[in-house]
């Protein structure tokens, strides 16, 4: 049994911790901090970077048979950037005493999640410019939010990723608007990657508000500011005039300006086929996972030969 | 000469293209993320490379070709680049050595071309050093960690030289153009750049007790445009959405 003393000094200490936090001042790695904010933090912040590691897949799928040499360099630095951004956010999650190793051995296992929205197939051209226009347009109004989280190195890791995740979603709009400017097979292959990717898009703020289990502590942490349902639409008042300006159309028959409101009312998720892919039976949660463990598993002798040769030198 | 000097920049152009189309491959399934990244960067340094060629060896054609359909509309036997390079990504150490004995023999070929008499090909090769210099401080750095590393390691690179180093003979292969090119002080030497090649890849293979004694170089005549079975499939990836969807902006 804890001796009572320390049950006094955690208690205070736990007011103290959420005074810094209702003071807006950032928590950092040393800082004392209860269990489960430690721990929701290293769930969460692992689970961001596999979601950019695994990410690198399904547009990693087009970078051979990307059109024209400008387009093939921007893809890859685009899905270079995804890898950067892994590196900077397990780096931040390894100050809550946690390593590299462990955390990809989580994602391998199942025990840790990534992102639902890269279970999905990449099948033409346009669904580069689908993702950079719609899952990078998603990702950034979650992860502006974060620029502001209390716990310092992810918040920081936030403000660099912004900067580079805003120009890859112009980069993928931009191979919308030339689609669209193009050939009828262009804006029809345009329409298709719409279609397949808006409903997926709109799953990545995850279930509704009252089926949110984190949520009401992590806005007391101020780990999130604002709440499943309000960032999807915010998204989705985004995007919808977006999707007027392109020509092409956002496979809701109930999208619909609301002036009362001052927002677009939207028609029902598939919420089944939200929980079926985050369960793993998603189109291809299979594959990307199989992909990581592969490339993990034929990179276990290039790491021990980098090792041996380092310690042979030393030695 | 004007269609030599089109064909001298194929030449210098295959090469990155081929191998930066390689090494794209692999973005997203390093052995490491640092690693990762690093490839990615030697890949887009070569695709930067070789949209300057290709730009200049399009001006030089004239009439509508541009970078894009230097790069995507040639057939199979339109393609110079040497064999080496088409070789697939069979394991880490054939990436490395691949990259290893690519870059210990263009590093001396862009020191002579940074003085070519064609001022862009000039121009082009004083960028295209800088990253040379890193490629190869790279990749024989890997060289010398798989060499010196694990018993795994040494025989997977000892494996990988065996299979790549006879396709580096062609590298040194002078075609018409490449004579031409020298000759009238455009290009490069390359019988002055094997022994620098040689004395390279020997010297960083003894350190880590890696040999090349003993191979004989095969028959490998990609510079003139008869590849191995590998580059129609790189082409059927390379070029699928110019083939599949021709004369669109994308």
């Amino acid at each position: 049994m804890m001796p009572k003393q320390n049950i006094l000094d955690d208690a205070k200490l736990a007011d103290q911790f959420q005074d810094h936090i209702d003071a807006d001042e950032k928590i950092e790695p040393k800082d004392w901090m209860p269990d489960k904010y430690r721990n929701t933090h290293i769930r969460q912040i692992s689970q961001h970077a596999h979601s950019e590691i695994v990410g690198m897949l399904p547009e990693g799928n087009w970078i051979g048979r990307a059109p024209t040499l400008r387009r093939k360099v921007a893809l890859l630095a685009k899905v270079q950037d995804e890898a950067g951004h892994g590196l900077y956010l397990y780096s931040a999650a390894e100050t809550l005493g946690i390593s590299r190793e462990e955390m990809i051995d989580q994602l391998h296992t199942g025990k840790a999640k990534y992102s639902s929205i890269f279970n999905y197939p990449t099948l033409s051209w346009a669904d580069i410019g689908a993702i950079g226009w719609l899952v990078d347009g998603a990702a950034i109004i979650n992860q502006v939010m974060l620029t502001r989280t209390s716990f310092g190195p992810y918040a920081r890791a936030m403000v660099r990723i912004c900067k580079e995740e805003s120009f890859h979603q112009r980069q993928g709009y931009e191979i919308m608007l030339t689609l669209c400017r193009g050939t009828n097979v262009q804006k029809e292959m345009a329409q298709d990657a719409l279609n397949r990717w808006w409903w997926p898009s709109l799953m990545m703020f995850g279930p509704r508000d009252n089926e949110s289990p984190h949520t009401e502590q992590s806005m007391k942490w101020k780990i999130k500011r604002k709440t499943n349902d309000e960032l999807r639409q915010q998204f989705i008042d985004n995007t919808a005039p977006q999707a007027d300006f392109l020509g092409i159309t956002i496979p809701d028959p109930d999208l619909k300006w609301n002036e009362s409101r001052k927002h677009y009312d939207f028609g029902e998720i598939d919420w089944d086929e939200f929980w079926t892919v985050v369960k793993g039976n998603g189109p291809m949660n299979k594959e990307r996972l199989d992909a990581r463990k592969k490339a993990w598993k034929e990179g276990t002798w290039v790491r021990e030969a980098a090792l041996a040769y380092a310690s042979n030198k030393v030695h | 000469m004007k269609d030599t000097l089109y064909d001298y920049l194929l030449i210098l152009g295959d090469n990155p293209l081929i191998l930066g189309h390689r090494l794209s491959e692999l973005c997203g399934h390093g052995p490491t993320l640092e690693t990762d990244i690093a490839l990615t960067n030697l890949s887009l340094d070569l695709f930067g490379q070789v949209r300057s060629l290709f730009q200049y060896a399009a001006a030089v054609k004239g009439g509508n070709a541009t970078e894009d359909s230097v790069a995507f509309l040639r057939s199979e036997r339109g393609y110079k680049n040497a064999i080496l390079l088409e070789q697939p990504n069979i394991d880490f150490a054939h990436v490395m050595v691949r990259q290893f004995l690519y870059d210990a023999f263009n590093l001396p070929q862009l020191e002579q071309l940074v003085k070519s008499k064609d001022k862009t090909i000039a121009a082009i090769s004083a960028k295209s050093i800088k990253e040379c210099r890193y490629h190869f401080r790279f990749s024989s750095q890997w060289i010398r960690r798989l060499g010196g590393g694990t018993e795994e390691s040494h025989r997977r690179v000892t494996n990988a030289i065996n299979v790549l180093y006879p396709f580096a003979d062609e590298l040194f292969n002078e075609t018409m153009a490449e004579q031409k090119m020298k000759e009238v002080g455009i290009g490069a030497d390359l019988a002055k750049i094997k022994p620098i090649f040689v004395n390279e890849i020997n010297e960083t293979f003894n350190e880590v007790g890696l040999k090349v004694a003993d191979i004989a170089p095969r028959i490998a005549k990609g510079k003139e445009g008869l590849h191995s079975e590998q580059l129609g499939h790189i082409l059927a990836e390379l070029q699928y959405m110019q083939r599949a969807y021709p004369n669109m902006q994308w």
